[in-house]
């Protein structure tokens, strides 16, 4: 693989689309982020108009589906590309286009519902809170959306398999494949919660909804879905950051090996958001605690690559000593200061992590704010963080143009902005959280409960944090449109690791999918089966639905 | 296939953690008796006035320092809305809903449960300092969901 490989101007448009939509809807979730923030704080009075629960549905919306899914879609059909001559073939790229308009069109309905206060069900739709048919419709049609998106990079791996038999496929299009392996996989879940319970039932086909069963499915895909966030940035941890600090993919291997542990544990450990839940057995809860707590392990194998990837990087560049290499490390390069603050954060968030998943600790901390601080730190800065940083390069490699100086200090100072903004955000929402202070709440003292006054200095303080994250998300917009339509023309480079020389031989099975998926379908059906057979066949009473906004 | 040395240690030492804790919460839960609230009783959410023991709501004393709490939950409220219990009394909070799934939770103790339409929820606590502890509730539930609030008073 040479290194003056281009995407082509046809796949170029296609992930431009994608990325361009996510980062619109990535700034305007970032403005009811900061409202938000300020309401809590109770800095400000949203005006009547304008309720908490609907900006906190958009932000949601758009951050965690829309943002994510549209950037996912352009980043990766962009790497298969790169792997690929720069190409996609029709078949990928027509698929790639079907799909991001279907997307389009159930983003727009789902924010028109949302707007018109139709839909403050937030993003994870409780029933039996029954939001407008057109919500749901238009979450199922992002789903199929980036279903069909993922079809077409399954064309594109069948194609090459093709034309290179009994060869390894290229790391990025095999990891970009068991990434939408998984998202097919779980978003099974949420699309029969959708298209069977919620839209027949919205539509007033049927009275009653198994509210259970529905819980149940929203988060058979509820967690996987964060998996289905990182995963895109371990790709750009393993196979891209090892070329910008001019080294070496680590381990072929061991990259494939952390992929496919990802596809067999993410999906059958959804209980253990249900954990402080009736109607369902302790012994099913502590199963899916057991599977949650072994999904580390990956994230253990990952902290060991990626310092063997700087230190051997920082060796070949001539550093000595025990910790040599850290001063090699590129420290002045946007490309890598920002992914290296993700790296930073997603050490305290992998932390938070366990402590959640731990069925009795969990009940200090469910459902309290605890939990957004959290998820602030994994996917709103690991994962953004990791996003914003592909964006820099990848954009105008996309558009022919080149990063600049200014860019370059500039999307430095974004990381240090947004580090900031969390560092004060996400540490008030953990110590509120420990303090009993709920999530998803709007601002209030529960009238003049003293308890709940005494969480105000750290909801501002939270707030503070959020008007450094709304400034940091400002500058981002800014650098993703400069750097998409302004910027001098030229050549950016776009940044593929060659695996090490020296890494040992991959194990054929690592890439023979019919086995994993099946161990994956049977790991579910031991996880779930069971359950949601009982769920169906002895339903609880059913719940009709209400709008209570 | 090849694992570096080092690897392997971090590896062992990394799952060896891992092991450790699930077999502390495997003791916890199931040795300790202390798993999580996750009663397996249901109602019909349409008779939730009908159906014993929600018909009567309100606190009932089950043996010396013992207390049964039964506290329906409803958009946007807790009935009874205030419970007082002398110090040192242990509580078993018991709540189901009369529409949309509602949170359970006093700040300051572990009291946090989820109270869903169909199902009926348990959770107990000792209170061993008097004052009055806030009820609220902790899963959005709609417009009003942050008044959604009931106290416990112990003296
Ligand atoms: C400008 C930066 C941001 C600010 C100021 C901000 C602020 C907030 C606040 C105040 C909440 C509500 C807390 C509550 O009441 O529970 C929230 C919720 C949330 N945020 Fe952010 N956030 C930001 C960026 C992000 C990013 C980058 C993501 C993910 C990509 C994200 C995903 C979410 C999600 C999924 C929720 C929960 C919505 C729900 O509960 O349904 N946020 N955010
Ligand atoms: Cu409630
Ligand atoms: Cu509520």
């Amino acid at each position: 693989m040479t290194q003056e490989v281009r995407v082509d101007q046809k796949a170029a448009k296609l992930s431009l689309s994608y990325i361009l939509v996510a980062f619109i809807g990535f700034g305007i979730a970032a403005i009811a982020g900061l409202l938000q923030g300020l309401d809590r704080a109770q800095l400000i009075t949203l005006p009547t108009w304008l309720n908490y629960y609907q900006i906190l549905t958009a932000h949601g919306v758009l951050m965690g589906l829309v943002f994510t899914t549209f950037f996912i879609e352009g980043f990766l059909f962009s790497g298969i590309a790169r792997v690929q001559n720069g190409k996609l073939t029709p078949l990928g790229l027509k698929l790639g286009w079907v799909g991001f308009w279907v997307m389009l069109i159930g983003t727009v309905m789902g924010v028109i519902t949302v707007l018109m206060n139709d839909a403050s069900v937030l993003f994870t739709f409780y029933a039996p809170m029954k939001a407008s048919p057109f919500f749901y419709i238009g979450a199922a049609l992002i789903v199929v959306g980036s279903w069909i998106g993922g079809w077409g990079m399954f064309a594109e791996y069948r194609n090459w398999k093709r034309n290179n038999p009994g060869k390894f496929s290229p790391l990025f299009l095999f990891t970009a494949v068991a990434t939408m392996t998984l998202w097919q996989i779980c978003t099974l879940g949420v699309a029969a919660e959708v298209l069977f319970q919620l839209i027949p039932w919205s539509l007033g086909m049927v009275d009653t909804v198994n509210v259970l069963l529905s819980r149940t499915l929203l988060w058979f895909f509820g967690h996987p879905l964060v998996y289905f966030w990182l995963m895109p940035a371990y790709m750009t941890w393993y196979l891209i950051m090892p070329k910008i600090i001019g080294g070496k993919v680590f381990s072929d291997s061991i990259t494939r090996l952390v992929f496919v542990i990802f596809v067999l544990l993410s999906t059958p450990i959804g209980f253990h958001h249900q954990l402080m839940e009736p109607g369902i057995d302790p012994k099913w809860k502590f199963l899916h605690v057991a599977l949650t707590l072994s999904i580390a392990i990956p994230s253990l194998i990952t902290a060991f690559t990626m310092f063997a990837t700087f230190e051997l990087a920082g060796r070949a560049k001539g550093a000595t000593g025990l910790f040599g290499w850290f001063r090699k490390l590129p420290w002045k390069d946007a490309r890598f200061f920002s992914l290296f603050l993700a790296m930073l954060w997603f050490i305290p968030a992998g932390a938070g992590g366990i402590i959640n998943a731990s069925n009795q600790l969990n009940q200090v901390v469910h459902n309290t704010i605890w939990v957004t601080g959290h998820f602030h730190l994994t996917i709103g800065t690991a994962v953004a963080l990791t996003f914003f940083c592909v964006s820099y390069w990848l954009i105008p490699h996309l558009t022919g143009r080149k990063m600049t100086r200014t860019t370059n200090e500039l999307g430095r100072l974004q990381a240090v902005l947004w580090s900031i903004g969390m560092i004060f955000m996400s540490g008030s929402m953990h110590t509120l959280g420990l303090l009993g202070g709920p999530r998803r709440t709007a601002g209030t003292t529960y009238m003049n409960d003293p308890t709940a006054l005494s969480w105000i200095p750290f909801h501002k303080l939270a707030a503070l944090g959020g008007a450094f994250l709304f400034f940091a998300a400002m500058l981002q917009v800014g650098l993703v449109l400069y750097l998409a339509f302004k910027a001098p023309k030229g050549e950016q480079e776009y940044p593929m690791g060659d695996v090490a020389e020296d890494a040992a031989e991959t194990p054929r099975i690592l890439e023979r999918w019919p086995v994993w998926i099946s161990v994956a379908v049977i790991l579910i059906l031991v996880a779930y089966g069971y359950p949601i057979a009982d769920m169906i066949q002895n339903p609880p009473p059913g719940a009709p639905g209400v709008r209570t906004w | 296939m090849h694992i570096h040395r080092y690897e392997k240690y971090w590896l062992m030492f990394g799952g060896g953690i891992i092991i450790a804790f699930i077999v502390a919460l495997f003791v916890n839960a199931f040795a300790m008796g202390m798993t999580p609230p996750s009663d397996l009783q249901r109602v019909d959410p349409k008779k939730v006035e009908q159906t014993a023991p929600f018909d009567k709501p309100g606190l009932k004393q089950v043996g010396p320092n013992e207390y049964e709490a039964v506290m329906v939950s409803f958009a946007f409220g807790y009935n009874p809305n205030q419970i007082e219990v002398p110090v040192g009394s242990k509580v078993t909070f018991i709540s189901t809903s009369k529409d949309v799934v509602h949170g359970f939770q006093i700040p300051g103790t572990n009291v946090n449960m989820m109270v869903v339409p169909g199902h009926v929820n348990k959770v107990t606590h000792t209170f061993d300092k008097p004052g009055e502890y806030l009820i609220l509730c902790n899963e959005y539930c709609g417009a009003a969901h942050h008044m959604m609030m009931a106290k416990v008073i112990v003296k």
